[in-house]
């Protein structure tokens, strides 16, 4: 598989060429969001606002009623803990278009608690005005700048750097609102989003060879969410559904699925894979990812909880796991 | 415009807001009768605002900013057209709708009779206004949160190289709110030099005398610390005001006005009320005479 360091730094450069209405905000994390590039080549486009997130939120909206198109880019738990108040008042009521790239999705950091965004999907769904999309590889991370910029209104972005995967090829952009099938199979459905996906792919080609026909779906929008080739799998899963998110399993990806499968009146059951309803700490993501259940050997015990019978399944038969060192370059920067 | 004509308007804006409260048994009077001057002076002589051919009707309420919202429609609109050289209107603390409601009327910008709509349901005349009730340009009924989005404003028309002024109405009790010390820090940062606050400093808030809640003071030394050139006036002394607000506009830093404003200007019995001036609602029939014979005299001092 291949590996991109830091896939944001030159595309947001190449991609502002045009742009002259767009300008990058930061709240003194320049480099950890991959920004001090951009600084360095657009020096009078780069708003810097100190450590004051809610004046920051204020600023991106009257930068954007006057038609600059604002990027913000701090640390995700910065806009939607410390500033939320702002972010709906002064950014979502109005629906200005204000780009907000949040970094540090869920458990990627060993940052802990306070680094850690582990129920922002769940507050920016429920912010109305707010579209909110999740960058799962490198190809995602290149092509969601593309992908919402038709969109006239705020923008979160639960977006990946240093070193990061790339899970699809470079000619399949994100598009929003359009899930991608990665496998097909009538016995499970599996939705994932951002992280999860590389994780459950393990799990699910590990299924496949045991026998078991697997739909997994990855999820790049999660609001608005649902898509025909969504609603398809989860009415067409014998067993059930089983969600993987980097998130509570309160209000995310495994809440929306819920949500649709109730409305559709789909009833083979769903189990929800995430945190459960708890903080997390500080610890190397793939200590984390095992420690709470969201990882590869986590999905296949769900599987079989869901087919009632052992698949044969080990450990052993996971270990094609990506490691990355933890004080690689790209990790210069870790908090 | 001569300082007897802004006195007029200020006398205009305390007498509607009065006579509302009296027709409605209650209302925000404090925030008119320490205001009226600020605002007359703003809306009088200070602002350069594009003029309205016309008083604007009011529009019902026609749904919240949305992609799909195509009817929506700016209260900014009664503040003129947008033009480079043109003023900028901020108005932070959205409780004092009422009050900026009777400015845009006596300026001729607001339809006279508007405010008989003032908190109707379905109305845009609403009691603590949002951005599509008239005169208001952000939504910021939760305190502090104007002179942020100003911020962004000023630094978006510096980009561009406008010259037009960018004016912050602001309430005293709102430097109690850690956003308003990051904006401040932010404005003198980027030297937003075009950014002018004016302050309501009538001391009081919801709970009473600001004094007795969380006190603010000094405030003017804390903003000339922050970088701001502040200057400090009597806000019933128009001329004092409009002199002090020509002052901020000249600088060359961003620049705040504070006005200190007796809550009770002109209405004696409100002041025995004290410390609970927020909200006037009367608790008996002698309360409403003796502020239906203080309203009589207001009419009779204009």
């Amino acid at each position: 598989m291949e590996i991109v360091t830091r896939p944001h730094v030159e595309n947001f450069i190449d991609w502002c060429r045009t742009r002259p209405e767009v300008l990058a905000l930061s709240a003194d994390l320049t480099n950890s969001c991959e920004l001090g590039k951009w600084r360095d080549t657009y020096p009078d486009r780069f708003i810097t606002a100190g450590m004051a997130e809610q004046n920051m939120l204020g600023v991106a909206g009257g930068l954007a009623r006057e038609g600059f198109v604002p990027f913000i880019h701090t640390f995700a738990v910065f806009i939607y803990r410390r500033a939320y108040d702002q972010l709906a008042m002064s950014v979502a009521y109005p629906n200005l278009k204000v780009r907000l790239l949040g970094f540090l999705p869920g458990i990627v950091t060993p940052g802990g608690v306070t680094h850690q965004a582990i129920e922002d999907i769940a507050i920016m769904r429920a912010t109305p005005n707010m579209t909110v999309v999740e960058t799962g590889d490198a190809t995602e991370v290149e092509s969601v700048l593309d992908a919402t910029e038709h969109i006239d209104g705020p923008v979160y972005i639960r977006i990946l750097r240093g070193e990061v995967p790339r899970l699809f090829p470079q000619d399949s952009p994100m598009v929003v609102g359009e899930s991608r099938t990665l496998s097909l199979g009538d016995d499970l459905t599996v939705l994932t989003a951002g992280i999860a996906t590389e994780e459950a792919l393990r799990a699910c080609q590990a299924l496949e060879r045991a026998g078991v026909g697997v739909t997994h779906i990855h999820v790049s929008t999660h609001k608005p969410f649902g898509d025909a080739a969504i609603e398809a799998a989860l009415a067409g899963a014998k067993h059930g559904v089983i969600t993987l998110e980097n998130h509570t399993i309160i209000g995310g990806l495994g809440s929306a699925v819920a949500e649709l499968m109730a409305e559709k009146g789909i009833g083979s059951g769903l189990t929800r894979l995430g945190l459960r309803d708890t903080y997390a700490h500080g610890a190397a993501q793939a200590h984390l990812m095992r420690e709470y259940g969201l990882d590869a050997q986590a999905l296949i015990e769900a599987a079989e909880h869901r087919l009632g019978e052992s698949t044969g399944v080990s450990v052993d038969d996971l270990s094609h796991a990506r490691v990355a060192a933890i004080h690689s370059d790209a990790k210069a920067e870790a908090l | 415009m001569n300082h007897q004509q802004i006195d007029e308007i200020a006398s205009g804006i305390r007498r509607r807001v009065f006579e509302h409260v009296m027709k409605h048994d209650g209302g925000y009077l404090s925030q008119a009768l320490s205001s009226a001057g600020i605002f007359a002076c703003l809306y009088g002589d200070t602002m350069n605002l594009e003029p309205l051919p016309a008083p604007l009707e009011p529009r019902p309420f026609e749904g919240v900013p949305a992609s799909n919202n195509h009817a929506y429609e700016s209260g900014d609109r009664f503040n003129g057209e947008h033009r480079p050289v043109s003023d900028r209107f901020f108005f932070s603390p959205a409780h004092y709708a009422l009050v900026l409601y009777a400015a845009l009327i006596e300026v001729g910008r607001l339809a006279p009779d508007a405010l008989d709509s003032f908190n109707v349901d379905g109305s845009t005349l609403e009691m603590i206004g949002a951005e599509h009730s008239p005169g208001i340009a952000t939504t910021t009924g939760s305190l502090a949160q104007a002179l942020s989005q100003a911020n962004g404003v000023a630094l978006a028309r510096k980009l561009r190289g406008e010259t037009g002024s960018n004016w912050v109405f602001m309430s005293d009790g709102e430097f109690q709110e850690g956003q308003t010390w990051e904006a401040l820090a932010f404005a003198a940062y980027h030297r937003l030099d075009r950014l002018c606050i004016v302050v309501d400093a009538n001391g009081q808030q919801c709970d009473g005398a600001m004094t007795s809640v969380m006190g603010i003071e000094p405030l003017l030394p804390r903003l000339e610390a922050f970088g701001w050139d502040a200057y400090e006036v009597d806000g019933h002394d128009t001329p004092a005001l409009t002199s002090a607000l020509a002052s901020g506009r000249d600088s060359d830093r961003p620049s705040a006005v504070i006005a200190r404003t007796d809550p009770a200007y002109l209405v004696e019995p409100l002041a025995a009320r004290a410390p609970l001036l927020h909200y006037l609602r009367f608790s008996s029939d002698d309360e409403r005479r003796v502020f239906a014979d203080a309203y009589q005299r207001l009419l009779e001092t204009v």
